[in-house]
């Protein structure tokens, strides 16, 4: 059933790793940001404010890791609306390949490249972060992956629905960078406004945050039951409607 | 042997406009069928119908055996396809394009190495898709076709895009699939291309057939006619080949004798007629109809319309 999976996954990341800012971009750059705000802010903020040394132990790894989930997310879009437009998926698909390995075999290569990206981060952040990690990585990655698998449905809704490979992107950053501010990850979703609040509860990605934060914080699961179920609700309903909506060519 | 295709009564609309229209055909086992006519007659949907990624509004269509809708995965294991404008990832290197397809079947696949030998692209084995010519591209799809060792091989439109010497050596290449005991199935606007590789052609417009035969056949059946152009100073020459039979006009222009007429017979005693009269002849040629003037006469256009 899964014919042809890794060896599709490990040929596309090669691929990716070919694309002129393909390993620099998403995996490169975060990591080179993140070292030099560390070096800049990293010692002296810990070390004076409260605020922002909880913004450091908690709000940082929470935010690097939504900012990485959406980019995956918005690489995802653009390359299911390429290999559309192309007809890379139409030639595959005339190939024993099932729709869903093709699919699955993009989901993984997104997950792989995001998952290194953040454990090179936690690598070098430990140089220049003294905060230390104290939360429950395992509990974090669980928390993680169930956070991206969700993001990235919407992106599948999304890739989808996209006309051509030209307003893949821009769509999908018009639909990913609003979630993210009304989010609360920068600001808490209630000293939002009332309209914004309304927004920000029907938006997978919310929740996203509020788990990620309350795990990495130290919080037991039992208490984000609410987050794992929209966030489930949100996977299977955006997987089901892709799966209907979803074009070819 | 039962026809490996067999198409009945198909048809496919879209929205509004009937691409396909009451198709029916059968393709038999080791033959080069081509199904011909200008862009947008219904041939790719027609193909794509028979290959499983599309399903007809109504009829049926079997192929070696199978029925592409219900059994597209079991299918897919024993055709090879070759789509029209498809494309590969851009990064992709050849070997690994062959190297994923062959790890795609159930059956053992055949030596994809040796494949890319006999298309030539031995040379090409690292490159990425996007720096190989247009004919590279082709002949690596034709491995791509080839590397489950199919029983049958669709190639829709192969070498549109392609100079004339990137063409010739495709034609040889499918001359070798049908060698190697498979069936193809081809679609082309070409009618030189559909002559010289088909053994049998449907000619299709409007999502309709016109008619189904080989291309000799076609071109006796609804063009007989037959023209000979020759060059000579003898002045009674005219007056001669006035009494062939089934002369139906000459025109002369200085030197230039046009003669023509219809059946099979005419060049034959054309040739009586200058050796019993001791007519002496610089030139002599014949222009024979071929597809492109049987689907002139068939549909009033030219395919290039």
């Amino acid at each position: 059933m899964l014919r042809g999976l890794w060896k599709l996954t490990w040929i596309e990341i090669k691929i990716f790793m070919r694309e002129p800012l393909g390993a620099i971009g998403t995996i490169g750059i975060p990591v080179l940001v993140f070292l030099v705000a560390g070096r800049m802010i990293g010692r002296r903020a810990t070390l004076t404010s409260p605020a922002a040394s909880r913004f450091i132990g908690v709000g940082l790894p929470v935010l690097a890791s939504v900012l990485i989930l959406v980019g995956a997310v918005l690489s995802l879009i653009t390359i299911i609306s390429i290999y559309r437009e192309g007809g890379i998926l139409k030639r595959l698909r005339a190939t024993p390949l099932r729709p869903h390995t093709i699919l699955t075999a993009h989901v993984i290569v997104k997950l792989a490249l995001s998952a290194a990206t953040l454990v090179l981060m936690v690598a070098a952040g430990k140089r220049y972060y003294p905060v230390g990690i104290h939360a429950p990585l395992l509990g974090f990655t669980m928390a993680l992956l169930i956070s991206i698998c969700s993001i990235l449905s919407i992106g599948f809704l999304i890739a989808s629905l996209v006309p051509t490979a030209r307003f893949a992107q821009p769509i999908g950053a018009v639909i990913m960078y609003p979630m993210i501010a009304v989010s609360g990850l920068f600001v808490p979703v209630e000293s939002l406004p009332r309209a914004a609040q309304a927004v920000a509860k029907v938006l997978p990605l919310t929740y996203a945050v509020s788990l990620l934060e309350g795990i990495w914080k130290g919080d037991a699961w039992w208490a984000h039951a609410r987050d794992v179920t929209a966030l489930a609700v949100a996977f299977i309903v955006c997987t089901a409607l892709s799966a209907k909506v979803f074009r070819w060519e | 042997m039962p026809p490996v295709i067999q198409v009945s009564r198909i048809r496919k609309t879209y929205g509004p406009t009937v691409a396909v229209d009451e198709i029916s055909f059968e393709v038999n086992d080791g033959e080069i069928f081509g199904l011909i006519g200008p862009n947008g007659a219904g041939k790719t949907t027609t193909m794509e119908c028979i290959e499983g990624l599309r399903t007809p509004d109504r009829g049926t269509v079997s192929v070696l055996g199978l029925d592409p809708f219900r059994d597209v995965y079991k299918l897919q294991e024993r055709i090879g396809v070759q789509l029209q404008q498809a494309q590969l990832q851009k990064r992709i290197k050849v070997w690994e394009s062959v190297d994923l397809w062959a790890s795609l079947y159930r059956r053992d696949a055949i030596d994809g190495e040796r494949l890319l030998e006999q298309l030539g692209l031995i040379d090409k084995r690292n490159a990425w898709f996007m720096t190989l010519s247009g004919g590279q591209k082709q002949r690596l799809f034709i491995a791509l076709a080839l590397i489950n060792d199919p029983a049958l091989v669709f190639l829709d439109e192969l070498t549109t895009g392609l100079d004339p010497q990137a063409r010739r050596a495709i034609w040889d290449l499918v001359r070798g699939i049908r060698e190697r005991g498979k069936t193809v199935f081809l679609t082309t606007h070409l009618m030189e291309e559909a002559e010289r590789l088909c053994d049998r052609v449907a000619i299709i417009e409007h999502g309709r057939i016109i008619d189904i035969d080989s291309p000799e056949s076609l071109v006796r059946r609804y063009c007989p006619e037959r023209t000979v152009v020759l060059a000579t100073n003898n002045g009674s020459a005219a007056k001669h080949f006035r009494t062939i039979p089934r002369v139906e006009a000459i025109a002369c222009t200085g030197s230039q004798v046009t003669i023509r007429g219809s059946g099979d017979d005419l060049v034959t005693e054309v040739i009586h007629c200058l050796s019993e009269n001791r007519i002496r002849v610089t030139d002599f040629r014949t222009i024979l109809p071929n597809l492109e003037d049987v689907f002139l006469k068939l549909t009033g256009h030219s395919i290039r319309d």
